[in-house]
């Protein structure tokens, strides 16, 4: 009986269910290979969703995860489950399926994920096998000592190749291949075998009931309604309604106003004890005050140690954000406001440019993190906006000593430099091995250097390099996919930062600086840079009544040139007593346009022509979800 | 044409109050249109019709047909005067008719003389009132023309195109260039004042081709030329076959280098630009019709998608001949709709209208800076009346200097 009677119910109740009760597990997986789906089944199947009530992918509450099919944010559900004994005897679990994001960009807050479990089912589409980003998921796992149960999904895919993958599988993790489970989603064949397989095979967690409280912080979401909803699971002690909490790195102290269990919709408990999984409500405005991977404590009873792993989020990846309508500069700003609270890891200041007027400077986790708030910002709050190219953080020290921290290419130093150093990723890429050449071939024109090479069946490769983040913000992704037919599959992690011999490529119109456009690259790529640049310009600048030369420099020395010629003619040739109201109309029209200009020096620039310039480096949404497949 | 969007205009063709002010003091004419042609050439995107297209067997509407069309727009001449005196606007002699098209030759001479008489009986002519009709080179005949210099008529305007026969292919003309020299013959030789209609700018002519249709134009010793720039419209089969890519795009920059072109041949010729498309011998060989379109004076238009102004007001009448006819022979107004502009409209038009003549535009009415930097671009001069004229560069430009100016 797969669902517990009430009878048995009554001893997995929160707080009252012993750790040997309880299992605790998250299901890795590449977007698009199931989970949502899995996931909807195991809450059918144990009960807690009905099929009526039943909405696909129930777990992705944010319309822009359902629609890119990508989970942002991880939940927590509790599921009962029934297993009859080899000795006839039933009992009844609690199972905690903690969602994780699937994505480059959120990689801590999957090991704050992982940390909270002792096991994780490794989910691969039996269509396609492992992808980048599980693989490195897989890895965090097995760091994490976590207790993998391997899964085939979609079987009932007539493209399905359960053996091969299978095999592939078992040689990335070792074992049998017969010890992978075969399930379908859609269908629901082999969930019941998989729900019985966490209870037999992932430990059940283990702690000190009587110990000073100490609970992880894994997620942490804001809810317009209730505040700030923190995901924890405890390790040692109990947490209970109505006491102090103490955050251990940040030292706040709050009220425990709630506290309770998804189940999956959230359930009020007496507390949650070792072992168990569910969130905190405490009446704060902004998921800064209630950081992932936090420890929370009793705040009259503290423990003396924090669980280990913390660590504040670390913007990487830096865009300028420009409402193209100036007068939408305040709402640009409370969008942020309103996004931070459940953003901990986006940061901005404001920042003027010359071409694009007022706007912010802002940091991001990754080129998905980026693409995710513009489209939040662009969707929840009807802003149209510019973002200029992504860039990395830079560390300049000049020849005197003085350093510079530059986010923003307009703000690099002139003068005598020492010496510039960038970040530096270690990217993993999986593709079939046709494909290799080609791989090698950009990483190498993207300064990259090879770090190893390991086939993970016959014909599928896992390359190792290390790169410059730099080079991976700029168009890494399209190139790929390209040379790849969208096969390969890429995940990284930032590693440290190294020197590098880079140069600021400014862009002149008439002679006078854009900053929109200034670059930092690196010295061999400044002049395709510049080159690239400048021809595009020509050809989004509208000619003017004068001739407007487009220059690409470094310092002072001009690297490349082209020339918007002079417009020769723009009046209507025939204008009589039919075609006034018509040209009237066209000329009222083309005012409208100019407004919509911005003025660099005497050269009109159309706001299109800097979303053109701009955009076709940065990634768009569709080629953000693309990258990642 | 497509029409452009305006209020609903009401059916008795009454104009608002402001529209008598300063009446009396605006000239007052009269264009006829004549919606019809033999054929209709790939450029064109007036308001004409084929007999084909309008082809209906048993039709009795009277004037949705080439037949009957001047007894329809002799009744909306009779309808626009009622509703201008029911306006308020004080009866005004007319100085200019302008009788345009489609193909107005293609009616019998008759008829256009009926249409200038219906005219003349319900407002009166001036005595040097200027009376001008359209025509195709191979339309007219010595008889024909002289009909027409009877019934009134005192210029014609030759739609001559181009002098070059792959050019004039390309834009659909059926006329043999050999023609013209005697069409302009019968004319002089008939009274009437003489201009040609010139086009450039069409895919596949050379500067050489237009150098060639100049001076077989001005060869032809007119008393006026107009030359437009090929306009590739929409809805035309020009347009398709541009969008197609079977001709090439004109550009602005050829078209600049032959109004440069054009400009020099016909200054050199003794024709004088008084209008950014148009040349005259002497300021009395200037088309009044035109020039009070451009000093923004009050015109009455006849027949389908005619435009009509006063005072301020633009209305413009329904498209389609057999529509056009029915709401006249209904008595109600066959305006389609208008426009009542307010003072920001009225100024930039006011400013894109009179910029493009000789005369230039009062400084005064100016903004000084504007004014001091299009003299310093070397767009505009400043005379010594006070006026800015465009100079050539400002002339092909003159889409600019408005937006500086407004």
């Amino acid at each position: 009986m797969p669902i517990p009677s009430p009878a048995l119910a009554a001893g997995i109740q929160p707080a009252a269910t012993a750790p040997h009760l309880l299992r605790n597990f998250c299901i890795i997986a590449h977007i698009d290979h199931g989970k949502s789906t899995l996931a909807d089944r195991m809450l059918q199947l144990t009960g807690v969703v009905d099929s009526r009530a039943m909405r696909a992918q129930y777990l992705d509450r944010m319309d822009i995860e359902r629609e890119r099919g990508i989970t942002i944010k991880s939940q927590a559900v509790r599921m009962p489950w029934g297993v009859t004994g080899d000795d006839g005897v039933e009992s009844a679990y609690a199972l905690n399926m903690i969602d994780t994001p699937g994505h480059v960009d959120f990689t801590y807050e999957v090991s704050r994920s992982l940390a909270a479990c002792e096991g994780a089912v490794l989910l691969v589409d039996a269509a396609q096998g492992i992808e980048a980003q599980t693989l490195a998921n897989l890895y965090l796992a097995l760091e994490n000592d976590l207790t993998i149960i391997p899964v085939l999904n979609k079987i009932d895919l007539p493209a399905a190749q359960p053996e091969k993958y299978a095999e592939e599988l078992a040689n990335l993790i070792g074992g049998d291949p017969e010890d992978c489970l075969r399930v379908s989603g859609k269908t629901g064949a082999g969930v019941v075998e998989l729900l019985d397989r966490i209870v037999a095979d992932i430990p059940a967690p283990t702690g000190d009931p009587t110990a000073p409280a100490r609970a992880m912080i894994f997620d942490s979401v804001y809810d317009t309604y209730r505040g700030v909803v923190t995901y924890v699971r405890v390790v040692d002690g109990q947490l209970s309604p109505r006491e102090r909490i103490l955050m251990m790195s940040t030292r706040a102290t709050h009220e425990l106003l709630e506290i309770g269990v998804s189940a999956p919709e959230p359930t009020p408990t007496r507390g949650l004890g070792v072992g168990e999984v569910g969130y905190l409500i405490t009446g704060v405005k902004d998921v800064r005050q209630s950081r992932v991977g936090d420890t929370v404590t009793n705040a009259h009873k503290p423990a003396s140690d924090e669980l280990g792993g913390y660590r504040d989020p670390k913007p990487m990846v830096f865009s300028g954000l420009y409402p193209i309508d100036g007068s939408d500069y305040p709402v640009l700003r409370d969008a942020l406001d309103r996004l931070k609270l459940n953003d901990a890891a986006l940061v901005y200041e404001p920042e003027t440019s010359a071409a694009l007027g007022f706007g912010f400077r802002c940091g991001f986790l990754g080129l998905l993190h980026l693409e995710i708030v513009r489209e939040r910002l662009e969707r929840e709050f009807t802003l149209d906006l510019i973002s200029t190219a992504p860039n990395v953080v830079y560390d300049v020290t000049m020849e005197d000593g003085t350093e510079h921290v530059v986010t923003n290419p307009s703000e690099y130093p002139a003068g005598k430099i020492r010496e510039v150093r960038e970040p530096v990723v270690r990217a993993t890429i999986l593709t079939p091995n046709e494909f290799v050449g080609g791989i090698m071939e950009l990483c190498q024109s993207r300064r990259g250097a090879l770090q190893g090479m390991d086939y993970l069946s016959e014909d599928r490769v896992e390359m190792r390099y290390t790169l410059p983040l730099a080079e991976i913000v700029f168009d890494f992704f399209d190139q790929l996919k390209s040379k790849t037919r969208g096969y390969a599959s890429l995940d990284y992690e930032t590693t440290g930062d190294a020197p590098a011999d880079l140069v600021k490529v400014d862009i002149l119109l008439q002679g006078e600086t854009v900053d929109a456009f200034s670059a930092i690259v690196h010295k061999d790529k400044a002049y395709s840079y510049g080159v690239m640049m400048a021809g595009k310009l020509k050809d989004l600048i509208p000619r003017q009544q004068f001739e407007v030369p487009i220059q690409a420099a470094v310092g002072s020395r001009i690297i490349a040139r082209e020339t918007v010629r002079a417009m020769r003619k723009d009046v209507l040739a025939k204008c009589y007593g039919g075609d006034i109201s018509r040209k009237r109309k066209l000329l009222e029209k083309q005012k409208e346009g100019k407004k919509r200009m911005k003025t660099i020096g005497r050269v009109d620039v159309p706001q299109e022509a800097f979303i053109a310039a701009l955009s076709s480096d940065a990634p768009t949404g569709k080629d953000a979800k693309d990258a990642k497949r | 044409m497509r029409l452009p969007d305006g209020e609903d205009a009401p059916s008795d063709g009454t104009l608002p109050s402001a529209v008598v002010q300063g009446a009396a003091e605006r000239a007052f004419g009269v264009y006829l249109h004549v919606p019809f042609c033999a054929v209709r050439c790939g450029y064109c995107d007036f308001n004409t019709y084929t007999a084909l297209e309008l082809a209906r067997p048993g039709e009795q509407l009277v004037g949705a047909s080439q037949d009957t069309y001047a007894q329809a727009a002799c009744a909306e001449i009779a309808f626009a005067d009622a509703a201008l005196r029911a306006s308020g606007v004080p009866r005004r002699t007319v100085e200019t008719v302008f009788v345009g098209g489609g193909t107005p030759t293609l009616l019998p001479a008759a008829d256009l003389a009926a249409m200038l008489q219906a005219v003349r009986d319900t407002w009166g002519l001036t005595p040097d009132a200027e009376v001008t009709t359209e025509a195709n080179p191979d339309s007219v005949t010595p008889d024909a023309l002289r009909a027409l210099a009877r019934a009134g008529f005192t210029r014609i305007s030759f739609g001559m195109q181009s002098a070059v026969p792959h050019v004039l292919a390309t834009l659909d003309r059926t006329h043999d260039p050999e023609r013209v020299p005697d069409a302009v013959r019968w004319a002089r030789e008939a009274g009437l004042g003489v201009s040609v209609d010139l086009i450039y700018g069409t895919p596949g002519e050379s500067l050489a081709d237009w150098a060639t249709s100049l001076a077989a134009a001005v060869a032809l010793e007119p008393d006026h030329v107009s030359a437009y720039a090929l306009t590739v419209e929409e809805g035309t089969a020009l347009h398709r076959r541009v969008a197609r890519g079977e001709l090439p795009a004109p550009t602005d920059d050829d078209e600049a280098a032959k109004y440069e072109l054009a400009d020099a041949v016909l200054a050199g010729a003794g024709y004088d630009w008084y209008e950014i498309s148009n040349w005259a011998r002497t300021p009395a060989d200037r088309c009044r019709h035109n020039v009070a379109y451009w000093r923004n004076q009050d015109w009455w238009g006849i027949g389908p998608g005619a435009h009509s102004h006063v005072g301020g007001t633009r209305w413009w009448n329904i498209k389609h001949p057999r529509a056009y006819a029915a709401r006249i022979a209904a008595g109600v107004s066959p305006a389609a709709a208008r426009e009542v502009l307010d003072g920001e409209a009225r100024l930039l038009e006011d400013v894109l209208l009179g910029t493009r003549l000789v005369e230039g535009y009062p400084v005064s009415a100016l903004s000084r800076q504007a004014v001091e930097g299009l003299v310093a671009d070397g767009l505009a001069v400043r005379t010594d009346a006070d006026r800015l004229v465009l100079t050539l560069r400002g002339r092909l430009l003159a889409d600019t200097v408005v937006h500086r100016l407004t």
